[in-house]
């Protein structure tokens, strides 16, 4: 050890550090992926099972826009819902929502957001609001059933009159909007890679 | 170079007297971004503590091994397995808190209350005593973590650790799970803890008592 130059020690212990560090990482990830992996199922079942009406399983099918998920029933051969991840950028960041949707692509059955860092207790309210006791999830409700065409339109401090209008959440109109445009934007590629699969079965 | 104090002194500086928060104000930018519930800061403070104790342990163990012209380069290596270590463990059992504190569990790797003890202490001391100012240091973080997290769910969300505190009559004050909130309650918790602190006035105490 002490024989050697400083510079062939300082690459000596650097080296062997740095496999040391690999080493205990590789090992500890053979320990953890399949557990992380099995919490990134789960939540993914969950969100569809959220998002989709009654279903018995899903089947999951890749498309050029991405995987979607079709969930099925065991009595009736006709799917019940497709889902799929709807990903972009919201007020500060990325927005993550699981969106649910009838198989002839014209209503939404369901949304869910999964990941959002919008403003805490604005832009937050697109997952839940607290300041509503009687019906925090007020705002993804609304989703449910609302009408996709020609789009999904954001009103103002009003109630909505038509079946593709959502109320938006006052203070954080741009929170609202993204989780529309969102979805305006991508249920059309959706619909598209749909279509090509052979559109309603 | 290496420290005199007794044993126990080497716990116990950590807790207050060098607190890393608020005595020299290291690891500021944990303890402001994911202190917005008591729950939280508890999680982040157990794992910056389980970082502080192995790399304490593995740098004050190779401290005589490591070339000093390499040693941060080293310590980055080993701290950062370490917070890697940590944030897998999250992810794979407790994946709530994991995706709670995102990105905020990997940053463990620029805390600079980390890096400081290793090069302020570890590297010239013996493993038991750098444990036990990691230790320390830990628990030091972990209660001003703690402490901080639950003023702010208290004001900001009206419970603390999930408990709901305050009835339905209280409106929660948005601003303190806020960044701004995490400002205003460390500047008053770090102006009171300097009052208390403060020489002039134990002095003037003295001359009272």
């Amino acid at each position: 050890m002490s024989k050697m130059s400083l510079s062939t020690r300082m690459i000596f212990v650097l080296t062997l550090i740095t496999v040391l560090s690999g080493g205990i990482l590789a090992g500890w990830d053979m320990v953890t992926q399949p557990k992380i992996e099995f919490h990134r199922q789960e939540a993914l079942k969950a969100a569809i099972g959220d998002v989709l009406p009654a279903h018995d399983s899903y089947q999951t099918q890749k498309t050029e826009f991405g995987s979607i998920y079709i969930g099925r029933r065991d009595s009736i051969s006709d799917p019940v819902g497709i889902a799929f991840m709807a990903v972009g950028s919201g007020f500060q960041g990325e927005l993550r929502i699981m969106v649910g949707l009838t198989p002839d692509m014209t209503q939404l059955t369901g949304i869910k957001v999964l990941e959002q860092i919008e403003t805490p207790g604005l832009g937050t309210k697109i997952v839940v609001d607290p300041s509503n006791k009687q019906d925090p999830y007020w705002f993804p409700a609304q989703f449910k059933g609302l009408h996709i065409s020609p789009e999904i339109v954001v009103i103002k401090n009003a109630k909505p009159t038509h079946n593709n209008e959502i109320q938006g959440i006052t203070g954080a109109t741009i929170s609202s909007k993204a989780v529309t445009r969102l979805l305006n934007e991508q249920i059309t590629d959706i619909k598209t890679a749909w279509t090509a699969l052979g559109g309603t079965e | 170079m290496s420290s005199s104090l007794s044993l126990k002194a080497e716990f116990i500086k950590g807790l207050w007297k060098e607190n890393p928060v608020m005595a020299s104000l290291l690891g500021l930018c944990p303890t402001l971004a994911v202190t917005n519930a008591s729950m939280n800061g508890l999680a982040m403070g157990l794992a910056t503590t389980f970082v502080l104790l192995s790399s304490s342990l593995m740098i004050s163990a190779l401290r005589n091994f490591i070339p000093h012209q390499v040693r941060i380069a080293g310590y980055i290596v080993i701290i950062a397995t370490f917070v890697t270590v940590a944030d897998r463990f999250l992810a794979a059992y407790f994946p709530a808190i994991s995706a709670t504190l995102g990105p905020y569990i990997p940053l463990i790797v620029v805390n600079c209350i980390i890096l400081g003890r290793q090069e302020a202490f570890s590297s010239r001391n013996g493993i038991g005593r750098s444990l036990l100012d990691s230790l320390g240091m830990g628990v030091g973080f972990i209660m001003v973590l703690v402490v901080l997290g639950s003023i702010r769910e208290l004001l900001g969300s009206g419970s603390i650790f999930g408990f709901a505190i305050l009835g339905d009559w209280f409106t929660p004050w948005m601003v303190m799970i806020l960044p701004p909130g995490a400002f205003l309650t460390l500047g008053i918790l770090i102006a009171l803890a300097n009052w208390y602190n403060d020489p002039s006035r134990s002095k003037a105490r003295k001359v009272v008592s």
